[in-house]
């Protein structure tokens, strides 16, 4: 009963993994950008909702509905102003500046907030659970599994039966010929990072929730965010939940056998994928 | 994080000291200051350790001025980073001349701005971290107690591991369990040293009377204790303890509740210390233990001030809108030392001189009696350890959501008054 228990836990894990590697996969599907300021904006965004919270007095989940056309904006504006100066076919300058983005977001947050860790309070749904036989599952982590699949039905809508879609596929194979029937590839790239931000704040709902955060603990995660990525293969959206359910069994059922092997195990899971499947599992396109 | 902008910051700021405490000198005394090092973690994740550094300083600049000593307060900031404050305190020796190094703030700043001054001969203060971490990690050979050897310049003063194991089971005495405890302890300094079977929290929690469950060290920033819920499940465990860091015991806590695991006692360091991390807890936060090392409720004055532990508690929440915190005292108590052992050294640019008064030290601190007499302490350490005393407490949880912790065992040091008992989780 154990394992079931661990494997549960863990595909409700992976559900949390997969929403912080989602917006990766996005932004890099789309537009080949590594994002390393990713975990920094989620941070960015969870500081965001818990203001909202403690300003307004709103519930955490209004404070993100509020949230998310703000982020939307951000991104929006991020990418017009700052990452499209920077694209091209060097894959270096995007790298640094969002690196640099990086180490600026959290120092200003470390003025704006100083260093004391704080949550985002959701009341009795902290600590409400589901008993599901004799294994109870918390309703916050089933909540966070559930988005994860919502997140990726959704993209997968907007990519698959949309006409922005259809630009952003277009533009993703060949941003030159898309240009040549009227797609405007730096307004498509700047609608791509503003859903991807969107993401980042459903993401940031849930992470805030979960754990304390203080403006340190971008990065921290967001290994396992790119780890998700590559085992689902580039630029396949179901392929990231999955990837972000192994690596969340792998770290469970790793720390059942012994606690020093949790982090280690999903490590390894992500070499085994890559040494069966080079390419991940569900590569979208051979390019 | 290492920042230009930071660098230059804290540099500023330690000249701004450097410079005020200048300004008083000329008029009050004859000849150049003594200068007095002190190394903190002001940024980083210890930032919280520090919050009360330019508040102590300035308090002890305009008492020192009154008092006529002619002294210097040179601050250097560790940025939690131990490589760090070895190098600062490398500075503060060489570029600063300084006299007299205070360090404060756990093992990762005292231990390597200690080995630092004791190898170029500077006299040094230490507090704010267990013994054992600071006097056994400095050792060449930490495994090898033969091998071990006294400092000559480097004094420390705070508790070691047997009086948490004491205040922690003297506490859960006051419950009804059944004496089975399940352990946090993370890969990290703390977390190997208390989880340590042989020299760990494990052997004298046995002599007590209570089992040990201890299911392995886990990485910190851990996302998932499921492992840990389901072998404190299976071993029945009543209490839970560790060494936690708050984000990491917010994701305990939450899966606990959510798995159906309902300890009657959780007891835990670190996680926490600061009322701002139990805040973040909510309800869940109410009732949770802790060891207190000082707090407003102590029944201690300062030497330096003559304040009582609530006024300067109520002072330092005046001057900074914050809610106090455990090291506030020790900080305060740090230089309480200082000036101690300064009016006493005849000589205080003579290291040997100063080394001896601080062992002569005989003084009534904000945190308790602090004198290099070896009560208390193995004969190894006798020479450079002093102990302070050490209580339990509990988080209350108030009706506006605001936390007051309150001291609920004292049979370690009873002349610390208890303000209530000590109440089950569930």
């Amino acid at each position: 009963m154990i394992w079931v228990d661990t494997v549960l836990q863990g595909v409700l894990l992976g559900g949390l993994y997969a929403l912080f590697a989602l917006g990766l996969s996005l932004v890099f599907g789309i537009m080949r950008l590594v994002n390393l300021a990713h975990g920094d904006l989620i941070v960015f965004a969870a500081y965001l909702i818990l203001m909202l919270v403690t300003l307004l007095g709103l519930g955490p989940f209004v404070a993100a509905l509020i949230a998310l056309p703000i982020m939307f904006g951000l991104g929006w504006a991020l990418q017009r102003v700052v990452l499209n100066r920077v694209l091209g076919t060097d894959i270096l300058p995007p790298l640094l500046v969002t690196f640099g983005l990086s180490v600026v977001l959290q120092n200003a947050l470390l003025e704006g907030f100083s260093a004391d860790s704080r949550r985002i309070p959701a009341g009795w749904l902290e600590t409400a659970s589901l008993p599901v036989g004799p294994i109870s599952l918390g309703v916050m982590p089933l909540l966070t599994f559930l988005s994860a699949i919502g997140v990726t039905l959704a993209l997968q809508f907007i990519f698959y039966r949309t006409s922005l879609g259809r630009a952003f596929r277009a533009t993703s194979d060949d941003p030159v010929t898309a240009s040549l029937m009227g797609v405007k590839p730096a307004s498509v790239f700047a609608q791509a990072t503003g859903i991807a931000m969107v993401v980042v704040t459903i993401a940031a709902l849930y992470l805030g929730t979960r754990a304390n955060f203080d403006p340190t603990t971008g990065p921290a995660r967001l290994i396992y965010a790119f780890e998700a990525v590559i085992i689902g293969g580039l630029g396949s959206l179901w392929g990231t939940l999955a990837g972000g359910v192994i690596i969340g069994v792998a770290q469970t059922v790793g720390a059942q056998i012994n606690p020093e092997w949790q982090i280690l195990a999903g490590h390894v899971a992500f070499l085994a994928v890559l040494l069966v499947r080079p390419r991940g599992l569900f590569p979208r396109a051979f390019d | 994080m290492l920042t230009r902008r930071r660098l230059l910051k804290s540099a500023a700021a330690g000249g701004l000291v450097t410079s005020a405490g200048g300004l008083f000198a000329p008029a009050l005394a004859q000849g150049s200051p003594v200068r007095i090092g002190y190394v903190s973690p002001q940024t980083g994740p210890l930032a919280g350790f520090a919050e009360a550094d330019a508040f102590t300083i300035e308090a002890f600049n305009r008492i020192a001025a009154e008092q006529g000593l002619n002294v210097e307060v040179i601050v250097k900031d560790s940025q939690s980073n131990p490589n760090r404050a070895a190098d600062v305190a490398q500075e503060l020796i060489i570029d600063d001349g300084i006299h007299l190094m205070l360090v404060a703030s756990t093992p990762e700043t005292t231990n390597p701005v200690t080995t630092v001054a004791e190898s170029e001969g500077i006299p040094t203060i230490s507090t704010m971290a267990p013994w054992q971490p600071w006097f056994i990690g400095q050792q060449g050979n930490p495994g090898d107690p033969g091998s071990w050897r006294p400092f000559d310049y480097a004094f420390h003063y705070f508790w070691g591991l047997e009086d948490v194991i004491a205040v922690f089971t003297a506490m859960w005495d006051q419950l009804d369990t059944n004496k089975v405890v399940g352990g946090l302890f993370p890969n990290d300094a703390d977390g190997n040293a208390w989880g340590d079977p042989n020299t760990g929290v494990a052997p004298g929690f046995a002599a007590a009377g209570y089992e040990t469950v201890d299911p392995g060290r886990y990485q910190n920033l851990t996302d998932d204790f499921t492992a840990q819920i389901n072998a404190f499940k299976a071993a029945n465990a009543d209490i839970v303890t560790g060494v936690v860091i708050p984000p990491d015991f917010t994701t305990f806590r939450n899966q606990a509740s959510q798995q159906g695991f309902n300890p009657k006692a959780i007891t835990v360091a670190k996680a926490i210390l600061f009322p701002q991390s139990v805040e973040t807890l909510g309800e869940a936060g109410h009732n949770l233990s802790s060891e207190v090392w000082w707090s407003a409720n102590h029944p201690f004055t300062s030497s330096l001030t003559g304040q009582s532990c609530a006024e300067l508690a109520r002072a330092f929440t005046d001057a900074t809108g914050r809610p106090w915190t455990q090291p506030i005292g020790f900080i305060h108590s740090l230089f309480e030392t200082a000036a101690d052992v300064i009016k006493r050294t005849e000589d205080p640019t003579d290291p040997d001189a100063m080394a001896e008064a601080i062992a002569a030290t005989n003084l009534d601190t904000i945190v308790g009696h602090v004198e290099w007499n070896g009560a208390g302490v193995p004969d190894f350490a006798a020479q450079n350890v002093c102990k302070t005393p050490l209580v339990g407490g509990q988080w209350r949880r108030n009706d506006d959501g605001t936390f007051t912790l309150v001291t609920v065992e004292n049979s370690t040091a009873p002349d610390i008054p208890t303000q209530g008992e000590m109440q089950p989780l569930s």
